[in-house]
């Protein structure tokens, strides 16, 4: 897929996004929106996996550890054909299974997230299974910043550079919030990069929310061979929305009627100069 | 029933109210103060803050630390994660080392709704049962959370609080006091006794009242608190009337249910008995209200229990 028209999708999901949470009236719209741009290159640039091979065992994995943001993951999984879009406006209402955080009753969803600090020990385990098998898959997995502080993150980090696992690429939605404030005002993280580099990985960092610097990124892994690989993926909470963007309010703020409004709007005029650019 | 506030807002606004004449309350957060809705709490002592982030076995661990040096630590945390991923700092930290920790469980058992089986608590009580010395206690209304908290600030033992965000009934006299292991007689009658914990007590009261419209007289039970457990008021309940009904927001699996029945058997009682909480299936998705109704703790969902144990058609 073009870069263009990776971009034009990041625009439509986002319009997507914003719509399930305001219809159901809840949500994480923070979060979602600064790794939108993230999982539309995985799955539509960079991931094999498909609804045609779900089942293959030989299929690249992806495991959303930051599962708050499921609707980001809902919106792309419906766009790759995974299950019919309506499915996604029955978001948490009462028998549904679609519930605000991933769930494998799903179709396409690998692992049930919500939880932090599970994605990676899981994400750990299938790679693990690979190099068992020798079987060529990939897993991906996405952590938030905030999350870090959990401590089977780093736990699993020392398992997955001990076992060499160059078939683990994880990556980190660095957008500098959590809920209650900057992360590095509630519990600071930096030095982060090195920190990573010290527990064994090989880290690259990027703009997470540019779909081209994205894709030439994790187009190019494992980032050193016998190493997992650590993308930081430098992103903007809220992408794409003025009034959204780095609020920390807005890590689970419902946009109301009028906000979405003015929130499509916005995306409308980004998605016409993305037509005549 | 005229509707308070949140238990979670009573809670905040108690402890600030402790904080004003005690340097030595703490509060620990794992990225929880707005959550927990510390926010006040926290302008107005931001010394007596100790903030982890989100990591809940390190919040118990300084916690019980914290404590170990006389400090009265309140360790607030949404309670699936508190009482899951905490748990053996729980155990270890508080319980066994005796650190009189105040954990408190924040957004209890299916408070939060469509967010899923991650984010409910339907094991707590169970798991922290079995865990000895480690006193549990789950306030229905805004009076019962108000006295736990002030109780709890100066209780000598680790005790674990929980409670939901949703505005809760007013449930008792004005006169009434709250001790921790007493449980509260809410109204009394013959034919059959409501024993509930926590958030569901309103809707069992709501259940008594609507049967008694049947000519159905029920006594209504606030088991607030689970251990020590108030063996007493439940032996006197099931020798004076009828049938019994416990109602819980928690797995019918070890918890307020399994307890009275315990109960009951080893004091040799059997009478019509049934455990209403949320059965050992994957849970519905909904509200927490919606989860309410599809599993029959509410007003006709209970009444109806009632009737089916007393075998009386509804009038
Ligand atoms: C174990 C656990 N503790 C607490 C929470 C509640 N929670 C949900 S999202 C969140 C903040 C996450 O911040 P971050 O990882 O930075 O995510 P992002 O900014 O990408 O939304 C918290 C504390 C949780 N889901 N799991
Ligand atoms: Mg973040």
């Amino acid at each position: 897929m073009t870069e263009h028209e990776l971009k034009q999708k990041s625009i439509a999901y986002r319009k997507t996004i914003l719509t399930i949470i305001n219809q159901c009236g809840a949500g994480h719209t923070g979060g979602s929106l600064s790794c939108v741009d993230i999982l539309n290159v995985l799955y539509n640039a960079v991931m094999n996996v498909s609804p045609a091979n779900f089942d293959d065992p030989n299929r690249d994995r992806y495991i959303q550890s930051k599962g708050h943001s499921v609707e980001a993951l809902y919106t792309v999984l419906a766009d790759r054909g995974f299950f019919p879009t309506s499915g996604l406006d029955t978001l948490n209402t009462y028998q549904s299974h679609f519930i605000g955080h991933p769930t494998r009753k799903i179709p396409g969803i690998e692992q049930n997230t919500g939880a932090l600090g599970h994605g990676l020990p899981l994400a750990v385990g299938i790679a693990l299974s690979a190099k068992l098998d020798e079987r060529p898959y990939r897993v991906f997995t996405l952590l938030g910043d905030g999350e870090l502080t959990e401590g089977s993150n780093w736990e699993a980090s020392m398992t997955a550079a001990h076992y060499q696992l160059d078939n683990l690429i994880v990556i980190v939605d660095r957008n500098t919030l959590q809920i209650t404030g900057p992360t590095e005002d509630v519990v600071a993280l930096e030095p982060l990069a090195s920190k990573f580099e010290a527990f064994g990985y090989a880290v690259r960092s990027c703009d997470g929310n540019d779909v081209g610097e994205l894709q030439r990124t994790l187009s190019d892994v494992p980032f050193a061979p016998g190493k997992p690989s650590l993308l930081v993926a430098n992103t903007v909470k809220g992408k794409g929305v003025s009034f959204i963007e780095n609020q920390v309010g807005w890590h689970h703020h419902v946009p109301t009627a009028d906000e979405l409004t003015q929130a499509l709007g916005e995306l409308d005029r980004a998605q016409q100069l993305l037509k005549v650019g | 029933m005229e509707l308070g506030r949140p238990n979670l807002e009573e809670f905040a606004s108690t402890l600030i109210d402790l904080a004003q004449t005690d340097r030595d309350l703490l509060i620990v957060t794992g990225d929880s103060r707005g959550s927990g809705k510390l926010w006040p709490f926290a302008k107005a002592y931001p010394q007596q803050v100790v903030e982890v982030g989100i990591a809940e076995q390190n919040l118990v661990g300084i916690a019980a630390g914290l404590a170990s040096t006389g400090k009265r630590v309140f360790a607030v945390s949404p309670a699936c994660f508190l009482t899951a991923r905490g748990l053996e700092q729980i155990k270890n930290d508080v319980a066994y080392s005796d650190n009189p920790v105040k954990l408190v469980g924040i957004s209890a058992g299916v408070s939060y709704g469509a967010l899923g089986s991650t984010h409910h608590s339907l094991h707590d009580y169970a798991v922290l049962r079995a865990i000895n010395n480690l006193d549990i206690v789950a306030p229905a209304d805004n009076f019962e959370t108000r006295e736990a908290i002030k109780a709890a600030a100066t209780h000598p033992r680790p005790i674990y609080l929980r409670f939901g965000k949703k505005p809760m009934p007013h449930l008792h006299a004005p006169d009434t006091t709250f001790n921790i292991g007493k449980a509260l007689t809410i109204q009394d009658g013959n034919d059959v006794t409501f024993i509930a914990i926590g958030e569901p007590v309103g809707r069992a009261l709501a259940a008594a009242q609507r049967l008694e419209a049947d000519g159905v007289r029920c006594r209504v039970i606030s088991m607030h608190t689970l251990r020590p457990f108030d063996t007493e008021t439940v032996l006197h309940a099931a020798r004076n009337t009828s049938a019994l009904v416990t109602v819980e927001e928690h797995s019918v699996y070890g918890g307020l249910g399994e307890a009275c029945a315990a109960t009951l058997m080893e004091h040799g009682i059997q009478l019509p008995f049934r455990i209403v909480g949320i059965p050992d299936e994957y849970t519905v998705t909904g509200s927490q209200f919606e989860i309410f109704d599809h599993y029959g703790i509410n007003e006709t969902g209970l009444a109806q229990t009632a009737r089916q144990l007393l075998q009386v058609e509804p009038a």
